[in-house]
């Protein structure tokens, strides 16, 4: 199992999500955003952080690097995408997972523990998809603009579809996000993205060890 | 070019001083030394006021890597790793403009920290404003927090820790310090002496505008006071994108070898990180201002030299080697600019082309400031004023919702929320989970704690006692955490030393600060002074923000401060023998007078080191020493943090001579609250540490037995009353 996780000016969490990759098995090296080439890895992370500086809007940048266009190449053949925070926002803006994401409903940016819900990321029928983790994972928030937003049809359609891969615990919503959605997978069930940092529950002496049941499932995908 | 004999004052340089530099010079300065020299010479470069007070504290230890004088200090920590760290104050640009003001002093102490080859892996912060009850405190305390946010969040630095507090006399003067901490290879840290005669000088990162032009000398070393909107243009825009790139680029050159000395530019800029290298060097530097990159083209040779600009770093580089470093930088998308060359005759000349637009001699401007004596002197009891807001006939029960619903004493999860305090995988202990900030250094198989504190009311009744008690404060959270001390850094913030009392606050402060690390054998490795701390008002309250590192074994030994198991036994370690004297009751009593007793500092570091021993022992299931609010408040925030009441009789502490009410409200060093099966508890006694047991947790209500002041609150009420702190410090007005 061979990971790559993209580093673009800007990041913040690209070691953490190397670590991350490690222990959930396999080797992982960074993929400097000028790369057009993906040096055959098995999974991509495109990492937290505040990509290119994100003055513009987050992600909008990002979305345009060359290294994106090959994670735009390589989902497109099927192979397993993981964007955490920033790199969820990349994701949205290049069309790669549905909706968008906004400032917070609090204008503030928040950092602390919450409990998600896994709604189930396995693609329809597709051979390879997630392997869900069960039941509720503690993982870390930490961000400025993590509100899912979209459309209520395509709410309604990515409800119907599956696509609600992960949901804030009632009561837990830290910025306001739309049907309490912190993560959505796509169509074909390949590309994931959410907000929390399963990056950073990986250890339980920062925490909590349940996000490496999200790096294992993407390692399931590649295997 | 001739200059009007206004000139130096408006640049805050005394007419002797300027008489000094003419005869240093043999020759009136022209008007781009004259600049210069106003940075260079003032209090905030100079350390005019302050060098000869500072020689008293103590600086050396087994485990000093580097001490006072480089861009930070730095520990050894084992397996070829030093942790590298400092506080620096950014007081009164924070003031101004509180966002970027807070912004940029984060970005400053960061740099500070990278310049020495550490990739800086925390930042902790110590904030001082107006009461809450102000429009203007609520302004720059939301400002100064989202500034910190912004900056810190942007980079992936962790803010691990800090610490707030609300007092009136910080009304116009808020005080903003930030601390980084960070982890190096010693193999690659490189100092900031420039070295090697024709070797060429790189500015990289950021290029220079107009922004923070004088911030050093106009900002920072005068008093606050009308007109501070016009002061605006002095303080510096924040750009953690390109610090974020500038700094992944230096610590590649750095571990490539390829950087003979770096030094990050702050106040007063080129001026001062070119002379201060050259000085440290024992060499000269020519700059030539027409090859540093400009924000815009018409800037004069004297903007260039003091511009504030930010996220930019001063290096030096053997000549074959630029190109490589050029490179490195182009792959970051950080500038770089070859502007200078290392020369033999010990001036600093500043160079438009061909042209000479400045030569003085590195001695003069560096070490040629005179250093003057304070003329200090005690005022005559409390000179702050007093303005009670708790009726003294308040019930026990009222008073310590009165305590934990005070701003500086309530929880401050509304301000650490809003930073990111895990990025980089190394936070053990998060805000308020622990008495200290605890991080993992796995790079030499252990881990640090971290913490800051500095009391200035408790400074303000006894400069010297409080300044104690600011270090065992901190020694004691460390030991909380099971860490033995390292190192010591501080900022003194401080009024207008040509004043009296300021003056005497200053002396007394230092000869605490150095009496209690003397004791403590923990050496003091750096550190930031900020006098003119002043409103119309008067001076601010004096408040010597010390910050402590410490190791120990492993992350996950550090006790937690919230109880742990219903039915552990609660005991009171250490010799805690409290008064009501400056604490935060007597303050809302409206009842502040001068004095505070003295602190036992051997007693107290000998409970350290037992409590440490306990920690590692994993004896403890929750550790909290005892602070602002006394032990009532120190129970509760034990018991709310973990939701498990408490069961407590003070009787034994009304033995050793406390009041009821001391027992419960009053303060001082060295009472460690601890928790835990009670055998283990005794265990501590029988090796000879004072242990007086107290009761046990359990239950829904916060219990304690103390005569006729005794006290049942349930933990519910008592915790949105510690809670309190959020809705109302949002910011309300433009």
């Amino acid at each position: 199992m061979r990971w790559g996780v993209l580093q673009f000016p800007g990041s913040c969490d690209e070691r953490d999500a190397l670590h991350a990759c490690e222990l959930a098995g396999g080797e992982a090296r960074l993929i400097w955003h000028e790369s057009r080439d993906l040096n055959g890895v098995d999974a991509v992370v495109v990492p937290g952080g505040f990509s290119y500086g994100d003055y513009l809007r987050a992600g909008a940048i990002a979305r345009f690097s060359p290294a994106m266009e090959a994670v735009a190449a390589f989902a497109a053949e099927g192979g397993p995408v993981l964007g955490i925070c920033n790199g969820f926002q990349v994701l949205c803006e290049a069309n790669l997972l549905p909706g968008a994401l906004l400032l917070n409903e609090s204008m503030r940016f928040v950092c602390h523990q919450v409990d998600l819900l896994v709604e189930g990321f396995g693609g329809p029928g597709t051979p390879k998809s997630f392997q869900n983790p069960d039941g509720q994972l503690s993982i870390p928030v930490k961000h400025g603009e993590g509100r899912y937003w979209a459309p209520e049809e395509m709410l309604d359609a990515i409800e119907a579809d599956g696509q609600v891969a992960f949901r804030y615990a009632p009561g837990q919503n830290p910025n306001g996000s739309a049907r309490d959605i912190a993560g959505v997978r796509n169509e074909a069930g390949n590309v994931l993205g959410l907000m929390p940092h399963p990056e950073h529950a990986v250890d339980a002496m920062t925490g909590s060890t349940d996000g490496l049941r999200i790096f294992e499932s993407v390692a399931g995908i590649a295997a | 070019m001739t200059v009007g004999t206004s000139k130096h004052r408006e640049l805050g340089l005394t007419d002797a001083e300027f008489e000094l530099i003419c005869e240093k010079l043999g020759r009136e300065p022209n008007g781009v030394e004259l600049a210069m020299f106003s940075l260079l010479w003032s209090e905030h470069c100079a350390y005019k006021h302050s060098r000869k007070l500072l020689r008293r504290l103590p600086t050396e230890g087994e485990r000093v890597v580097m001490g006072p004088g480089e861009n930070a200090g730095a520990v050894d920590v084992g397996a070829g790793y030093a942790v590298a760290f400092k506080v620096e104050s950014h007081n009164h640009p924070s003031a101004v403009e509180p966002f970027q003001g807070a912004a940029t002093g984060v970005g400053g102490i960061l740099r500070d920290v990278f310049a020495l080859g550490a990739r800086p892996i925390a930042i902790l912060d110590s904030l001082r404003f107006g009461e809450l009850d102000s429009v203007r405190s609520r302004h720059l305390l939301d400002g100064a927090v989202r500034g910190i946010g912004h900056y810190g969040n942007s980079i992936g630095v962790p803010t691990v820790g800090g610490e707030i507090y609300f007092e009136a006399p910080y009304e116009h003067n808020c005080l903003v310090n930030a601390m980084c901490v960070g982890v190096a290879k010693q193999a690659d840290m490189v100092r900031a002496a420039a070295a090697g005669v024709g070797n060429a000088v790189v500015l990289m990162g950021a290029s220079t505008g107009r922004d923070g032009i004088g911030g050093a000398s106009v900002l920072a070393s005068a008093e606050l006071g009308d007109g501070d909107e016009a002061k605006r243009p002095t303080v510096q825009i924040g750009d953690p994108f390109e610090e974020s790139k500038l700094l992944e680029c230096c610590l590649e050159l750095l571990g490539k070898g390829l950087l003979v000395s770096l030094q990050d530019l702050g106040a007063a800029g080129l001026t001062s990180s070119a002379s201060e290298m050259a000085s440290a060097g024992g060499v000269g530097i020519d700059i030539d201002v027409a090859r540093v990159p400009l924000r815009e083209a018409d800037m004069e040779p004297f903007e260039i030299m003091v511009s504030e600009s930010q996220e930019r770093m001063l290096a030096v580089v053997e000549p074959a080697r630029v190109k490589e470093v050029i490179a490195v930088c182009e792959k970051w998308q950080t500038g770089a600019a070859e502007i200078g060359t290392v020369t033999d005759n010990g001036l600093v000349r500043v160079l438009r082309e061909e042209e000479v637009v400045g030569e003085m001699p590195v001695e003069a401007l560096v070490d040629g400031c005179p250093l003057y004596d304070l003329s200090p002197a005690e005022p005559e009891g409390w000179i702050y004023g007093n303005r009670a807001t708790l009726d003294s006939n308040a019930s026990a029960e009222e008073t310590l919702l009165a305590l934990l619903a005070s701003p500086s004493i309530a929880s401050k999860r509304w301000a650490f929320e809003q930073y990111d305090s895990i990025v980089g995988s190394r936070t053990a202990r998060r805000p308020e989970s622990a008495d200290a900030a605890v991080l993992a250094i796995p790079e030499a198989d252990r881990a640090i704690a971290i913490s800051i504190d500095g009391n200035g009311r408790r400074v303000a009744c006894d400069p010297y006692a409080g300044t104690v008690e600011a270090v065992l404060e901190c020694a004691q959270n460390l030991a909380c955490a099971g860490a033995e001390p390292l190192g010591l850094t501080n900022c003194l913030n401080f009024g207008n030393p040509e004043k009296p009392t300021p003056a005497w606050q200053l002396d007394r402060a230092v000869q605490g600060l150095a009496d209690a690390c003397e004791a403590l054998s923990v050496p003091v490795v750096g550190g930031n002074v900020s006098l003119y701390n002043e409103g119309p008002e008067g001076p601010i309250y004096p408040t010597p923000v010390v910050g402590m590192v410490g190791e120990l074994p492993a992350p996950g030994l550090a006790a937690p401060s919230a109880f742990a198991n219903d039915g552990d036994a609660i005991a009171l370690l250490g010799p805690f023998e409290p008064t009501l004297d400056g604490t935060e009751l007597a303050k809302q009593r409206g009842e502040l007078d001068a004095g505070l007793p003295q602190p036992d500092v051997v007693a107290v570091a000998a409970a350290c080191a037992a409590v440490r021993a306990a920690v590692r022992a994993g004896r403890l299931a929750s550790v909290h020493d005892i602070s602002d609010g006394g032990l009532a408040c120190a129970l509760a925030e034990c018991a709310i943090g973990a939701g498990r009441g408490c069961r407590v009789d003070l009787q034994h502490l009304r033995e050793r001579g406390c009041s009821p009410e001391e027992a419960l409200f009053g303060e001082g060093s060295g009472g460690f609250l601890v928790s835990g099966e009670r055998g283990r508890l005794d265990a501590l006694a029988d090796e000879g540490i004072a242990v007086l047991h107290l009761g046990k947790v359990g239950g829904s209500t916060i219990e304690v037995a103390a005569g006729d002041r005794s006290l049942s609150i349930s933990l519910e009420v008592a915790g949105s009353a510690w809670r309190s702190l959020g809705p109302q410090a949002e910011h309300d007005g433009a």
